[in-house]
């Protein structure tokens, strides 16, 4: 969600825009969210040993590290929308 | 069994006198008036962001899920992992509903899911169906709690025979039920704090130091067996382990907001942001079971199992051994008393907001809905205390009377419950489309279809479905669900003709932020 860097005018459109969304209940940036679905729960991605991360198998520090990708995904979509 | 480890005994009691002092504590803690049911068993709906991180952390990363989860590494391997992107999917789901929840709860004073559907299908059965799950679905649950007490009690080289053997889970358990009585959801709320925090500790000193001793992670891993090390990878005609695997993960992220802690936890929240944000904040915990799922994998390497010192500790308590005997072998004493007492404190977390919750559900939809109609506050409130020590004793005398297995089996049955409650709750946050006849029916199909799955695969939870030649090898929660969501979706345009469908209570503008000027 660009505001742009247009005049005031496209700003405050664009804030409009943006409050109608909010009020409509749903953001398309939910979507974000389908990016971990599909990254832990194919495990054909990342059921295998190697590259291996200190010694740890790439099955377990794959999906350790996507606990951290997702919680940041959530964060950016907490701060880029409105409850 | 080995010898009484004072030490780590000493130690223990003293975390569990502090956690006692602060349960009764608790009830002055931001001071309400406990005869209200919303007092009493939400804590006033006035834990912040911080509070609720601690609350729903230690409300949902169970003691039995220590236990548990690093038992299923020790013993079965790779599969245990799918805790961790169940954990991880859960986030999304708690993100995008249950804000929407809280303030639609929050507008009407709902306290459980059932009060919500009550209100949003005006269906007293739908209601009921929504009570009743709830409550059959927390009990095996808190009994399950009471495993991981044992465990540690048993680590610590107490043992009795027979029923004397059962007397500190005894004691441990009136302790419990005396706080959870008089300070309601603030006891176990501020005893989180104290748990998460040592539970924190306890995670991190393993994975640092067990590696160490061990000679580094390359090192564990070697000595895991290579079946053990990786899921097989299916065969010709069928999804394998990776649709189990995938299945596990989805169906146990998708039922657990569904259980009436893990709502008593969201519904205590201050706001519907401190929720959005526990979103983000919450994979902390994901985190960290994610490495004690690791520790499984470190008993093995440890050779823990083959040390007679265990023994009897394996044979009593089979798997569930590995994690207290992997840190009785790695730990000096003092430390082995701090990561039992989380443990064991992680216990009494949980089953506290289970029993406040079942309490809540029992005294709210069903006795006020079917007994009576019009009690006042103080007497809906007395009414939870009592059924809330009626819920524990009757857990504590499940697992001393009956074999812990039946706990288990009634446990992964009741997962496959109360997702059925999916479509009512998290679908009509969002939606009043659905009748609610229909989704009467499709629940109770979802019911009975899960229920004879899981027999169906002798009494495991994941049913081999068959297509044609072909074998989708799965969880039965989210067949059984999607049975339930195909005729909740077939049957209510049927419905509506016949009917008008019920009122709905509540407004679209109630499910979010009030407007800010």
């Amino acid at each position: 969600m660009s505001t742009g860097s247009g005049s005031e005018h496209n700003v405050r459109e664009a804030d409009t825009n943006w409050r109608h969304q909010k009020h409509a209940g749903w953001s398309w940036l939910y979507l974000l969210f389908l990016i971990q679905f599909v990254a832990v729960l194919w495990p054909p991605f990342y059921n295998k040993a190697d590259p291996t991360l200190i010694g740890i198998p790439f099955f377990y520090w794959y999906q350790l590290l996507w606990v951290i990708l997702g919680a940041i995904l959530t964060a950016v979509v907490h701060f880029a929308t409105e409850d | 069994m080995q010898d009484v480890n004072w030490t780590a005994l000493i130690i223990f009691l003293a975390l569990f006198a502090l956690i006692t002092g602060l349960g009764f504590a608790a009830a002055r803690w931001r001071k309400g008036d406990l005869d209200q049911l919303h007092e009493w068993g939400l804590g006033g709906r006035r834990f912040g962001t911080v509070v609720t991180w601690f609350l729903i952390g230690g409300d949902l990363y169970t003691a039995y899920t220590f236990v548990a989860v690093p038992a299923l590494a020790f013993g079965a391997g790779a599969i245990a992992f799918f805790a961790v992107p169940y954990t991880i999917v859960i986030y999304p789901v708690l993100f995008l509903v249950f804000p929407r929840l809280w303030y639609v709860c929050h507008r009407h004073n709902y306290i459980t899911t059932a009060d919500f559907v009550r209100g949003r299908f005006g269906n007293r059965w739908l209601a009921l169906a929504m009570a009743v799950t709830g409550i059959v679905a927390t009990l095996p649950y808190i009994a399950l709690q009471l495993v991981g007490l044992q465990v540690v009690i048993g680590g610590m080289g107490i043992s009795g025979e027979g029923y004397v053997g059962d007397l500190p889970l005894l004691f441990a358990f009136i302790i419990l039920a005396a706080f959870t009585y008089s300070s309601g959801l603030r006891a176990p709320a501020s005893i989180a704090i104290v748990k998460d925090t040592l539970i924190y500790l306890t995670a991190f000193a393993a994975v640092i130091v067990v590696p160490i001793q061990l000679g580094g992670f390359a090192k564990i891993f070697a000595a895991v067996p290579e079946s053990k090390l990786l899921l097989a990878a299916p065969g010709p005609n069928t999804t394998g382990a990776y649709g189990t695997y995938a299945t596990l993960a989805l169906g146990s992220a998708l039922a657990l907001f569904l259980y009436p802690h893990s709502i008593t936890g969201i519904l205590s929240a201050s706001s519907g942001n401190a929720i959005r944000r526990n979103a983000a904040l919450l994979p902390g915990y994901s985190f960290m079971l994610g490495l004690l799922a690791l520790i499984g994998f470190f008993a093995i390497a440890a050779g823990v199992a083959g040390l007679p010192e265990y023994a009897a500790g394996f044979k009593q308590f089979g798997n569930n051994f590995a994690v207290p005997a992997l840190f009785l072998h790695t730990f000096p004493s003092w430390f082995v008393g701090i990561a039992f007492a989380a443990i064991g404190i992680g216990a009494l977390v949980p089953a506290a907001i289970m029993s406040i919750a079942a309490a809540n559900l029992y005294t709210r939809n069903i006795h006020r809905e079917f007994i009576n109609a019009a009690p006042t506050d103080k007497q809906e409130a007395q009414m939870a205390k009592w059924v809330s020590l009626i819920v524990k004793f009757g857990a504590l005398a499940f697992i001393v009377f009956v074999p812990s297995k039946f706990a288990i089996y009634l446990q992964l049955l009741g997962g496959i419950w109360i997702i059925q409650t999916l479509p009512a709750v998290m679908l009509g946050v969002y939606t009043r489309w659905f009748n609610d006849w229909a989704l009467l029916i499709g629940w109770t199909a979802g019911i009975v279809a899960g229920s004879a799955m899981f027999v169906a695969a002798n009494l495991t939870p994941t049913f081999n479905l068959v297509v044609g030649s072909f074998n989708f090898p799965g969880y039965s929660a989210l067949y059984a669900v999607v049975i339930n969501l195909v005729l909740a979706v077939v049957l209510t345009p049927l419905f509506n003709l016949v009917s008008g469908g019920s009122a709905d209570e509540t407004l679209a503008a109630e499910y979010r932020a009030p407007a800010r000027a």
